[in-house]
């Protein structure tokens, strides 16, 4: 393998493994704020303790996705110094903004946090959570903002033989960016709430800790019925501004290669297989007459751009981007029927066996549809690694082959062992329970 | 201007850094050594606890400045070393997870894997920085077009290597006087008695460096100019001094404060010296990449300094909160609580 596909493969493993822990820090940190607010307000131990368990669950998570983190700050450079000289004008400068409005927040309050609970007063310790939840939300936002860059860019000129800044405030109030903001943070605020669920039950079907686990679970369904059904409502709005904005990744997610004749509309078919190799799908069955354009224009016959309007070579890879797609619209829905039975049932837990096997479970589906969800947003924008402005492919490393394939190996068997301790530490504390009152 | 001012800031955040991170590096390093009980070695992680995570940012901070102020350089720097940083990385994942790590099990096997972990994931960050930067102060070779003509074993050579022990010292010492401030007893007087040891062999590596300094790198150009400059060099050398005494007496305060004087001295000496290169090009002069030739646009520069100017003495006040809050004498009391290390 080339220098460009070991790099890709390199920076695909590693986000991916550091998005497994994020979207858990996002919510969960905001969930165990919650709790030790309610400590603070009510004086009840419960929600002490409730704040104890959760927050060392969160911690044990927190830990990966931090030294994870730095990989990435670090593979800009590394594996694509073309792309950071050409773009680092913009997009370094929101690399190092998250690093001093967030980063410092969140690492110097956790460790507040951590070992603060008897040298603080409440009120303070509270506070700490709350700033880390809050540090943890605006890192997401500076990341998202400068990968934002990278799939619409805004606010930037072509000088001196790179993209400068022109406008900080357009790289800032990039729509797109926040868009993908919004359905991001939703997305890891329910499955946050999954995860609290998931474990509340595992707890509730053994009558362990029924106060502790029931309370534990309805603050957990009510974030994950809010929060997947706003990513989902959300996610139309964000996938019609994909349709403006990058319509090669639509017609990628949607398999649509022939763009339909002016005044008829794009169809959307139920059961749908591409062939790559002959620019067709294997299989078109169950079709919707405009159907496609009703969801990208809320017209039946808005015109959709087909994959064959550009050349191979500017096209994404449409299997994968189709897959994904699919993948976090099913999960997505399975995310919300499950959400709202379980919300249902909120005040008959100990009568709902059937749900209480379930759910944990579950757990791992949201952690799927979000992989999903940024797989899209990344293959699908390929071959561009800035949209329109500079292909992945002029952005790779002048290194040797050899030196990325040793990073690839030994990153990936690090990776694999520390995320199998961490999975394996959260089980033990999580079935653990939390420590006597 | 711009890009001096942010050529001045980049040593700086350098500088905080290798003092910030360096005595939890340093202690780290020292994990083995003065942790003979598994009570020592947890006394030892619980006196760097609250503070590590945080004073790892600013090696992220100072990563992404390079990024932003000096996105060529950046770029250079990065894929140019990229073994070494990639190496850094691994310690730097395994020091972090050790941390988190350890406590969770009772296990004597679980225990000794992460203390190896976290010795390892100390040390080696703390040669390769020393490695790296004496190599960038040499000269890296760069040809005209910023491709990096070497590999591992280029860097490991002499210059190269002092550097790196110079590091490791430096950062062991600073380690050992944390310790000794943060305990009492048996663990104080071993972490004194080896600061003790580490000192005088920092004290002939450190000439070492600062003699090789003069014939392997151009360091000295701008010391030669502007002699005034020389007093960046004279104060770190004067803080190594008065620090045997400190030490002697019990390593306080006092004596953390000379060694972190001696660690950002050092560092503010080695880059002001390279001013105005970032990355000396060892081949040819002329392919060296400068303040100038590299750095981000003066609109992205002033947005810069502004956002620095309005946060960064925040995340100093909050941090000295921080170490005002959380640097007491350590009791038992300290291991026992829900959270502890």
């Amino acid at each position: 393998m080339d220098v460009l596909w070991l790099s890709r493969l390199q920076f695909a493993m590693a986000t991916m493994f550091h998005f497994i822990f994020v979207p858990l820090t996002l919510g969960l940190s905001i969930l165990v704020a919650i709790m030790e607010t309610q400590y603070v307000r009510t004086g009840e131990t419960v929600y002490l303790r409730m704040a104890k368990f959760w927050g060392k669950l969160f911690i044990i998570n927190f830990v990966l996705g931090v030294v994870t983190g730095i990989t990435l700050e670090f593979q800009f450079g590394t594996n694509w110094s073309r792309y950071s000289a050409y773009v680092g004008d913009i997009f370094g400068s929101l690399l190092a903004i998250e690093a001093t409005l967030a980063f410092f927040l969140e690492s110097t309050f956790l460790g507040a946090w951590i070992f603060g609970w008897n040298k603080l007063s409440p009120k303070l310790h509270a506070a700490c959570i709350w700033l880390v939840a809050a540090a943890s939300n605006i890192s997401a936002l500076w990341i998202i903002i400068a990968n934002g860059f990278m799939q619409h860019p805004l606010g930037y000129v072509l000088r001196n033989g790179r993209a400068e800044l022109d406008s900080f405030f357009a790289v800032i109030t990039n729509s797109f960016a926040w868009q993908q903001y919004i359905h991001t943070l939703a997305g890891a605020f329910a499955l946050a709430g999954f995860f609290v669920m998931g474990i509340s039950a595992f707890h509730l079907l053994r009558h362990n800790e029924t106060d502790f686990f029931s309370r534990s679970f309805r603050l957990g369904a009510i974030f994950a019925l809010v929060f997947s059904l706003l990513v989902a409502v959300q996610g139309h709005h964000h996938a019609q501004a994909v349709t403006r904005i990058q319509p090669a990744k639509l017609a990628a997610m949607e398999a649509l290669w022939e763009t339909p004749k002016p005044g008829e509309g794009a169809p959307m078919y139920l059961l749908l297989w591409p062939d790559e190799a002959n620019e067709r799908n294997a299989v078109e069955a169950l079709g919707i007459p405009g159907g496609l354009s009703f969801l990208a224009y809320g017209s039946f016959t808005a015109p959709v751009q087909g994959l064959n309007a550009w050349p191979k070579e500017e096209r994404p890879p449409v299997l994968i981007t189709f897959l994904s797609f699919r993948a976090m619209v099913g999960l997505g829905t399975v995310m919300i029927a499950l959400a709202a039975w379980a919300w249902l049932r909120r005040k008959r837990l100990q009568e709902s066996p059937k749900l209480l096997r379930l759910l944990p479970y579950a757990i791992p589906i949201p952690y799927l549809a979000l992989q999903a969800g940024w797989v899209v947003a990344e293959v699908g924008r390929q071959p561009w690694i800035v949209y329109g402005l500079m292909k992945t492919a002029d952005a790779v490393s002048p290194v040797a082959a050899s030196q990325v394939t040793f990073s690839l190996v030994a990153l990936t068997l690090l990776y694999a062992l520390l995320g199998a301790a961490d999975i394996t530490m959260l089980t033990i504390y999580a079935r653990k329970g939390p420590k006597p009152a | 201007m711009l890009e001096t001012i942010w050529f001045l800031v980049w040593g700086i955040l350098w500088a905080v850094y290798f003092v910030l991170d360096g005595f939890d590096l340093g202690l780290g390093t020292l994990l083995p050594i003065l942790g003979k009980t598994d009570t020592d070695r947890r006394t030892i992680l619980n006196a760097m606890g609250p503070f590590w995570d945080g004073n790892e940012v600013w090696l992220i901070t100072a990563g992404g400045v390079t990024f932003a102020a000096f996105p060529t350089a950046y770029a250079i720097m990065f894929s140019g070393l990229y073994t070494p940083l990639m190496l850094l990385l691994l310690a730097l994942i395994i020091r972090g997870v050790a941390f988190e790590f350890r406590h969770l099990r009772d296990c004597p096997y679980w225990r000794a894997l992460w203390d190896g972990a976290m010795t390892i994931g100390s040390f080696l960050p703390a040669l390769l920085l020393g490695v790296a930067f004496a190599n960038i102060f040499q000269g890296l070779p760069l040809d005209s077009q910023g491709i990096f003509h070497g590999n591992l074993l280029t860097l490991l050579n002499p210059y190269g290597l002092v550097g790196g022990l110079l590091f490791v010292l430096l950062f062991a010492l600073h380690g050992a006087i944390w310790l000794a401030l943060r305990t009492e007893g048996e663990l104080h007087h071993r972490a004194v008695a080896w600061a003790g040891r580490i000192y005088p062999i920092l004290g002939v590596t450190l000439l070492g460096f600062v003699v090789l300094t003069v014939p392997f790198t151009g360091l000295l150009r701008n010391y030669l100019t502007n002699p005034l400059l020389l007093i960046l060099l004279i104060i770190p050398l004067t803080c190594f001094g008065l620090l045997r005494r400190e030490i002697q007496q019990g390593a306080g305060w006092k004596a953390w404060g000379l060694s972190a004087g001696l660690i950002a001295g050092l560092t503010l000496f080695g880059v002001t010296g390279l001013y105005p290169n970032i990355l000396p090009s060892s081949l040819d002069p002329a392919a060296s990449v400068t303040v100038f030739n590299a750095a981000s646009s003066t609109k992205t520069l002033s947005i810069m300094l502004l956002v620095a100017l309005l946060f960064v003495p925040i995340v100093v006040l909050y941090q000295v909160w921080m170490y005002r809050t959380f640097s007491h004498k350590m009791t038992s009391h300290d291991l026992t609580h829900d959270n502890a290390y």
